[in-house]
């Protein structure tokens, strides 16, 4: 049962990423991308990473990508048009494509051996109370500092709008 | 019994119980209006108009589906059913009643048990907008992409203050689980307050948000902007008709059960009974006895002459189901049911008294409250939530 459904998802995850670079249109290949998000989103459930999950689809599927619709549909993006200008990516783009696939594959191979659980820190158990108590106790110094860097980056944002609007 | 066959059992009972309830909300919702309005709304497809919501669905079905010129047709036809899907997909961790036993079995009332039950809620409700903001873009109408665009923008905005709202009975119930956040609001304080998340400190004022931006998340009046027929025809679903409206239309009924359900499970005591639980049976008896008895007297003196045939029915059924309530094996089942569903019942009605009561805001009106308003409120809710729940313990 597993496997059915990481085998479907894993799928569903690498069609829909295709998708997203193949598509000529933006609003096709956003959605493609939540497609993406929401079959990580159930990825992460099968790993037993419920909080990561949840999170996946509220913050990624749920906030970020309905801002990068509503931008899109705001400036009414159409499709894109091919200018077969750039001669370069022409020629060298599918090879140097397959050239990254096949390092990151090595890398991939090489540093993880075959079989194993993939383990992160000393996590053990996805569910919000376990992400709840590493944040912050084992974790609490980075916890603070990226609240603190997001902080910054609204202050930022809001000075950078309130002077296009003066 | 095996996990997956029970559940397939109760995915069989609750989903067409759904969409059956859907159904009859739009006749009670036509129905509480009209009378608002001193009229006396559907009468004429069976007893009262009984049968509408099934002349309605047949109508419907059969309607030319129509599809206006240059709509981008994937995304036209995908819209509503995106829609439909994240809206119903949510009643799946709504806990209804506690863990009983059915035929030797044990199982709980409700499809899931998830651990991360409001998560799920608030993420789908993060989603429900992509339905309603395709629908307007691909329409090729602008009108509707008008309509799409301030219902991203409201959804995006109302999100922020509805989980900041929910967030502070979390505190006090101490999980996400919605069933385990309603097993914590169990028994009274002082012997006649129930211990609902609602009586507890200022949570009323968490409550208030929270319904507030359920409106707002649900599109409904005095926060239905992107549908406002004044201005923009019907928003985001002009160029719809057909099957492919009822979804649109389905998808806004329950959203409203589902945010009515969430209010009901993390303030209002889920199937905990108002009164002590050693009478809780008696009060659906006395409500649905007394309700048959009115109906029967009504029809002894009958006021209009479809009233001498209709009402004694009714009356006899309603009769029926006050039994049930005090049937051996049953009646502890329907019990916490009926509270439960008593409660979401009366919050629906609230929102159709509210549809028919007030008129709709300006838009800029509308932000205002969401980020000057609920936003502060909520955060500020939050903060004493916890350092109450931190000092004096739940």
């Amino acid at each position: 049962m597993d496997l059915v459904l990481f085998l479907t998802f894993a799928i569903i995850a690498v069609v829909c990423g295709l998708s997203m670079a193949l598509q000529r249109h933006p609003v096709a290949s956003a959605l493609s991308l939540i497609g993406v998000m929401v079959s990580l989103a159930v990825l992460y459930v099968l790993l037993g990473a419920e909080f990561i999950a949840a999170a996946q689809l509220v913050v990624y599927s749920g906030a970020i990508m309905v801002l990068f619709i509503f931008v899109i549909m705001l400036l009414n993006a159409g499709a894109e048009k091919t200018t077969h200008k750039a001669g370069l990516a022409e020629f060298m783009g599918i090879p140097l494509l397959l050239l990254l696939l096949a390092v990151s594959t090595w890398v991939i191979t090489k540093s993880t051996a075959a079989g194993k659980m993939v383990k992160f820190g000393a996590f053990s158990g996805g569910g919000p109370r376990e992400v709840g108590w590493e944040l912050f106790t084992r974790y609490v110094l980075p916890f603070e500092v990226t609240s603190i860097l997001i902080l910054i980056a609204i202050a930022g944002a809001v000075r950078l709008a309130d002077r296009e609007l003066d | 019994m095996d996990f997956l066959l029970v559940s397939i059992i109760k995915m069989l009972i609750i989903a067409p119980a759904l969409l059956a309830t859907l159904a009859y909300i739009v006749w009670v919702e036509r129905k509480v209006i009209a009378h608002v309005q001193l009229r006396v709304g559907p009468y004429f497809v069976g007893p009262h108009g009984l049968l509408q919501p099934i002349a309605d669905a047949v109508k419907l079905l059969t309607k030319e589906d129509f599809i206006p010129s240059g709509v981008n047709h994937f995304f036209y036809w995908l819209a509503p059913w995106l829609g439909l899907m994240f809206a119903v997909t949510g009643i799946a961790v709504i806990p209804f009643g506690p863990v009983v036993e059915i035929f030797g079995v044990k199982t709980n009332l409700g499809l899931a048990d998830l651990n991360i039950g409001l998560l799920w809620i608030l993420g789908l409700a993060g989603m429900g907008v992509y339905g309603i903001a395709l629908a307007g873009w691909s329409s090729n109408n602008k009108y509707a992409l008008l309509g799409g665009l301030r219902s991203s923008a409201q959804m995006i905005s109302y999100e922020l203050p509805m989980a900041l709202a929910l967030a502070a009975p979390l505190l006090l119930s101490n999980s996400l689980n919605l069933r385990e956040v309603v097993t914590t609001q169990e028994g009274f304080v002082f012997g006649f307050i129930p211990n609902w998340n609602l009586f507890t400190g200022f949570q009323i004022v968490g409550f208030v948000a929270y319904m507030m931006c359920g409106f707002a998340e649900t599109n409904r009046i005095p926060f239905d902007l992107p549908e406002a027929e004044n201005e923009l025809v019907a928003g985001f679903h002009s160029e719809y008709s057909s099957m492919k409206f009822a979804a649109f239309f389905m998808a806004e009924y329950c959203n409203m059960v589902i945010v009515c359900s969430v209010a009901t499970a993390l303030f209002l005591g889920g199937w905990h009974p108002i009164v002590p639980e050693a009478i809780s049976p008696l009060v659906p008896t006395a409500l649905f006895a007394l309700f048959g008895v009115t109906l029967l007297y009504h029809g002894m003196n009958p006021g209009r002459p479809s009233d001498r045939k209709t009402f004694p029915v009714f009356g006899v059924i309603m009769l029926a189901i006050a039994a049930v309530f005090m049937a051996p094996y049953i009646g502890p089942i329907v019990t916490p049911l009926f509270w439960f569903l008593g409660k979401v019942g009366f919050l629906l009605f609230f929102f159709i008294w509210v549809r028919a009561t007030l008129p709709r805001f300006r838009y800029d009106q509308l932000m205002k409250i969401a980020w000057l308003f609920l936003f502060p409120v909520s955060l500020i809710n939050l903060l004493l939530t916890a350092f109450g729940v931190t000092f004096f313990g739940k």
